[in-house]
């Protein structure tokens, strides 16, 4: 009993600890957000550039997902 | 015993959890006082300033996407409704004038601009998405909120203009 409190109360230290970090940022600051090098896979030419050799590299269109079929004329 | 920390404990969580949604104004809300210098020009000019006139408010920045969309719209609404009492003022939530001019000579603007930069205006509005329209009457009185901008947004948002200045309900 004793003991579950314990960790019951070092959990929800450690949770609040934790989403004190969390903020929401307004719509009308989200402009560096909106930058292209936050996108997920920054930045986007270089993105294209290695998608490009990877495909190459794989030996087909479009070996990242679907696409051209296995006729090689793609 | 437990169940009296656990309730104090949800209670702390909540408190100090991610920031509650402050909820946007909403149609039969007064518009908040708000005032801004025009992007153009040293003077400040504030919402109350077109008292009496239909104001079309619109939030942009120059890194909103749809905004450019919007800007076309706004430009024909204001030729064609400005004499019947429209009023369109653009307000640019951009971090420096420079990123709005860039902007704005891609996307010409024939309505007022104003530059809020500290953000004053859209925390009055409590904006919910960019970008965001209020029509605001010629009591003050906000009558129609719109967040976010498409072409087919379009005779919509012209109809609920129209009917507010014709004085409708």
């Amino acid at each position: 009993m004793r003991r579950t409190m314990v960790l019951a109360r070092g959990a929800t230290l450690l949770l609040m600890a934790v989403l004190s970090g969390c903020s929401t940022v307004p719509p009308w600051e989200r402009g560096t957000l909106a930058k292209p090098v936050m996108s997920v896979d920054p930045p986007p030419q270089e993105q294209q550039q290695k998608l490009r050799t990877y495909s190459a590299k794989e030996g087909g269109a479009a070996a990242t997902g679907v696409g051209g079929g296995g006729c090689g004329c793609n | 015993m437990t169940l009296k920390f656990a309730r104090a404990a949800l209670v702390a969580l909540a408190a100090i959890g991610p920031a509650p949604v402050a909820w946007s104004l909403a149609s039969g809300d007064n518009a908040p006082a708000c005032s801004a210098q025009l992007l153009d020009g040293a003077h400040t000019v504030s919402l109350a300033d077109y008292r009496g006139k239909v104001v079309y408010l619109d939030f942009w920045a120059s890194w909103c996407a749809p905004c450019r969309e919007s800007f076309p719209f706004m430009n024909e609404l204001q030729g064609d409704l400005g004499d019947k009492g429209l009023q369109i003022v653009g307000v640019s939530v951009d971090k420096t004038a420079e990123e709005a001019r860039r902007f704005l000579a891609r996307y010409p603007a024939k309505f007022t601009i104003v530059l809020d930069t500290a953000g004053a205006c859209p925390s009055a509005f409590r904006l919910e998405g960019m970008p965001s329209s209020y029509i605001i009457d010629r009591a003050g009185v906000v009558r129609a909120v719109h967040v976010g901008f498409r072409d087919s947004d379009r005779t919509e948002l012209r109809r609920k203009v129209m009917e507010i200045l014709n004085g409708g309900k």
